[in-house]
């Protein structure tokens, strides 16, 4: 990637200095910017000023604050969920097309059985079970509920690419299946992947979201989903004021998943070599 | 040391069998040339495959050095897969895109020993040398696709080199190459073939390529899924036995005017586009054949038999020695 | 002799990535009536390029820098390039027609052949199904297909060479003066091709059009075209019959063409491979664009261009020393 790849996708330049100035903000903002934890019950829902850029919450707490502190874990999560999926996906994805057979259609059928499976409910039930009070073990939940999709995406293109002349190439020559799939086939599907997991964090975000939303995770700690949860149980937009407490959120979340799709864009051509030529 | 004993290959597709290759035998020897020649549906990239060990026959075996590849152990399986080496048709699709030069040649050298940095990049460099791609430096950081289709052949020829094979199934290997630069690369095939005695299966639709690249060595036409017609590839091109060869050197169109409009034709009885769909009985050239004789070519299928120099699969070309001339063949 | 297509000094560049490409560089051209005229080249000779542009069918990446193609009609001359929309869509299909390779993308994959020459007719004014109908059957018998079988076939029902055929067929429907080939023979098995060799032979017997056909295929050349043109990093740099490109060329490129190719006849002969690689076109040399690798170079050689010089009576060859090429 180089900045001629920038300026040719202005959409995705854009959307990559997005996302970074996001990771910045979530990541390092909290070290800069102390979270305000005092109830100024005289400057209840004021709307947007220079002391207070998003405005004050129901207890007159700075919503930016809340804004900066409340990222990291939704990040994390989003990323850690992305990143078992994509793994799980990958590794049963081209097993399963290399393999064939019997294996493959093992998987296949064990793929589409989690895949039937429907997500919120089920989230809702373990949510009551499990009690999700460590944000990793909602990664893993996550994680494990969203790779059949990508498995069978995987599994295709593995098999096509599976069919080129190089790959029967590398066959001839005894480099074993390890290598094959490794070296061979997924580099050729770096760009699928770097988008397929981009997407698959835009997804566990709006699953963390709703999640909190619908009020089956505790609701401790801060967080964008949390804001937006007792924002609306508290009625903030049916006043002007108070309305940019719940849009401050709303907004973040948004922000970061226009980003995370735009940025998207370059993928294709950062991880294709005959785009590369200047 | 290539044998292929009565192998066949068949696909099945939406419930049909499809015989690809049928009852094929052939021999090749240590450091030998043979063309296989055939239009498409004709087997002859199936049977390469089959050699290579890339597609399992349905029946019949492949022995190489005597022995049934089937029932090789370990080591000599590994030996094998070394010995047997392919180059593809499509010089666009043969290298991996996402891997340079120096990466592609890399892997099959480490594999084999060469584990140690500086003696692959110079192994890598004796490779790119021997294929006439110098100076090596200039290729080693390319990607396929910054270089030209015959350039892209020579690497996948330098890949095949890699493993020392002593056998080389060349599929068409030049027939996505402009004209101007096919015999170049053929003959970088045939030195390498002095310099290390590796012998070749070369696959082509083009008769004349095969009588130029197989001048000594022999040839084996094909025509749907069968051998028809074998022999040394002088004899078998200048007096063919079969009828099918003979349509086929009745209709290639030829670089000279004065040769290739007065040259005569040979009418075939039928237009039907041959079908592995829809197999003839008895003799699969039977529906198109002028020479067909009705209840022995449909009937019978016609074995490999030796007629004189050359193996012919013919009722009429075995009974009478060669084919009759025929009253109208212009 | 009539002319009924003349090119004159047609320039054509692409613009793209890595900067512009010359593909047509000032070329001259007649197609007579009742020739053959086969365009013969390799990789960046230009010759599709020029046969996309007699019909405009360019990609928007490519201008037009100089040059004319004009169209000569009963006694009236049409400049192609700048004819109207209308204009356009009648002389393309009645005038000149197209006939692409025989890949399965070149029919609609998902439209009956009857619905293809029907939709054909129809968009050039033909109103009535029976009379399309009788004229396709016809077209399909001259090419030896059967029409029933044909007709109500998807594309990929159809073997290569009998998609050309309908191809072929579906080019004659308007009764076009000039038919244009884009590598007729190319990818087909070698029965395949001398049925649309000889097939190309007689339409043209009996249909009285004129073909020019581009191919890299120097044999297609000797079987049909009366006159050839060997093309080079978009010029033509020989142009004359086809005795005299074949017996007396005079040219190093076409030379060194005749000498790349196997026979099935004759001696085992040392074939040579062109030294060097095709152009770059976007960085063509200075001079002759062949100099690199020609045997018979010299200095003047790398700093004029040759233009195509006469050799005798319609014979010419773009080269300095054209008298000592021999083959």
């Amino acid at each position: 990637m180089n900045w001629a790849t920038l300026k040719r996708n202005p959409g995705g330049a854009l959307g990559l200095a997005g996302f970074l100035a996001i990771v910045v903000l979530v990541v390092v903002g909290p070290l800069v910017v102390p979270l305000d934890t005092t109830t100024r019950l005289d400057q209840i829902y004021q709307p947007p000023s220079l002391a207070h850029p998003f405005g004050t919450d129901n207890q007159g707490r700075d919503v930016f604050s809340q804004i900066v502190h409340g990222g990291k874990d939704l990040l994390w999560v989003a990323t850690l969920a992305a990143g078992i999926s994509t793994v799980i996906a990958l590794t049963l994805g081209s097993i399963s097309a290399v393999a064939g057979g019997s294996v493959d259609n093992a998987v296949m059928t064990f793929t589409d059985v989690v895949l039937t499976v429907p997500h919120f409910p089920l989230l809702a039930v373990l949510a009551g079970v499990l009690q999700f009070r460590s944000q990793t073990l909602l990664a893993i939940i996550l994680g494990v509920l969203s790779w059949p999709a990508l498995t069978r995406a995987v599994r295709a293109q593995v098999l096509s690419l599976k069919e080129r002349d190089f790959v029967e190439a590398a066959t001839a020559l005894g480099l074993g299946r390890g290598h094959i799939i490794a070296r061979e086939i997924l580099p050729n599907m770096r760009s699928y992947v770097a988008i397929s997991f981009v997407l698959a964090m835009t997804q566990a975000i709006y699953a963390q979201v709703g999640l909190v939303f619908l009020g089956l995770v505790p609701l401790s700690g801060q967080n964008w989903g949390v804001m937006i949860q007792y924002g609306w149980t508290r009625g903030a937009i049916f006043h002007k004021s108070s309305v940019y407490s719940i849009l401050a959120p709303i907004m973040a979340i948004a922000v970061l998943k226009l980003s995370l799709v735009s940025m998207a864009r370059i993928f294709d051509e950062i991880f294709n070599p005959r785009l590369q030529e200047g | 040391m290539i044998i292929l004993e009565r192998v066949s290959r068949i696909f099945r597709s939406r419930g049909e069998a499809i015989r690809a290759v049928d009852d094929v035998s052939l021999e090749i020897g240590e450091g030998q040339v043979m063309s296989l020649v055939g239009e498409s549906g004709s087997g002859k990239t199936t049977t390469g495959k089959m050699i290579a060990g890339l597609v399992t026959p349905s029946s019949g075996r492949v022995l190489f050095e005597g022995r049934d590849i089937r029932t090789l152990d370990g080591a000599a399986r590994a030996r094998y897969r070394r010995a047997v080496q392919i180059i593809h048709q499509d010089p666009y699709a043969c290298l991996n895109p996402v891997r340079t030069v120096g990466d592609t040649l890399a892997a099959p050298l480490q594999l084999y020993g060469l584990a140690d940095g500086r003696s692959r990049n110079a192994g890598i460099g004796e490779l790119l040398e021997r294929v006439e791609l110098t100076p090596a430096s200039a290729f080693v950081d390319k990607y396929p696709h910054q270089l030209s289709g015959g350039q892209r052949q020579r690497v996948a020829v330098a890949r095949a080199l890699s493993v020392q094979p002593k056998f080389l199934v060349a599929d068409e290997a030049v027939s996505m190459i402009d004209v101007s630069l096919r015999i170049s690369l053929l003959n970088l095939l045939l030195k390498l073939r002095q310099e290390t005695g590796v012998a070749f299966l070369f696959i082509t639709h083009d008769l004349a390529l095969a009588r130029h690249f197989g001048w000594d060595g022999r040839i084996a036409v094909m025509y749907l899924g069968r051998v028809v017609d074998v022999g040394p590839t002088r004899t078998v091109i200048e007096d063919p036995h079969h009828p099918y060869t003979r349509a086929l050197l009745a209709a290639v169109p030829e670089a000279d005017p004065h040769i290739t409009r007065t040259k005569p034709r040979l009418r075939l009885r039928s237009q039907d586009p041959p079908s592995l769909l829809h197999l003839p009985s008895g003799c699969a050239f039977h529906p198109r054949c002028p020479w067909a004789e009705s209840g022995l070519c449909d009937v019978i299928r016609p074995e490999l038999t030796h007629v004189r120099a050359q193996e012919v699969a013919c009722h009429v070309a075995v009974r009478e020695g060669a084919l009759p001339d025929l009253a109208a063949t212009t | 002799m009539d002319s009924l297509l003349s090119i004159r000094d047609l320039s054509i560049a692409y613009r793209g990535r890595g900067g512009t490409s010359q593909a047509l560089r000032e070329v001259s051209l007649d197609l007579y009536r009742d020739e053959t005229l086969g365009l013969i080249g390799e990789s960046g000779s230009g010759k599709t390029t020029l046969a996309l542009a007699v019909l405009r069918m360019l990609p928007p990446a490519a201008h037009i820098p100089q040059g004319q193609i004009l169209y000569h009609h009963d006694g009236r001359t049409a400049d192609v390039l700048s004819l109207g929309a209308e204009r356009l869509r009648r002389y393309r299909g009645e005038e000149v027609a197209m006939v692409f390779q025989s890949a399965l993308s070149s029919l609609n994959p998902v439209l009956r052949i009857w619905d293809q020459f029907l939709d054909t007719a129809r968009a050039h004014g033909e109103t009535d199904p029976a009379r399309v109908r009788t004229r396709t059957r016809e077209l399909l018998s001259h090419v030896q297909l059967e029409p029933e079988r044909v007709l109500s076939a998807f594309p990929h029902e159809l073997s290569g060479g009998m998609r050309q055929r309908v191809m072929l067929a579906l080019a004659l429907l308007l009764r076009p003066r000039v038919v244009v080939l884009d590598e007729p023979t190319t990818a087909l098995d070698i029965l395949t091709q001398r049925t649309i060799i000889d097939l190309l032979r007689s339409l043209r017997r009996e249909f009285g059009f004129s073909m020019m056909f581009i191919s890299h295929d120097l044999s297609l050349a000797a079987e049909l075209a009366d006159r050839v043109a060997t093309m080079y990093a978009g010029r033509i740099v020989e142009i004359g019959t086809t005795d005299e490109l074949f017996y007396e060329p005079r040219h190093p490129y076409t030379v060194g063409l005749l000498q790349a190719v196997p026979t099935v006849h004759g001696d085992h002969r040392t074939l040579h491979s062109i030294p060097g690689s095709p152009p770059n076109l976007q960085r063509l040399p200075a001079g002759c664009k062949f100099h690199p690798r020609c045997p018979y170079v010299r200095p003047v050689c790398t700093e004029a261009e040759p233009d195509l010089l006469h050799v005798s009576n319609g014979h010419r060859s773009a080269c300095f020393f054209w008298d000592e090429v021999r083959r």
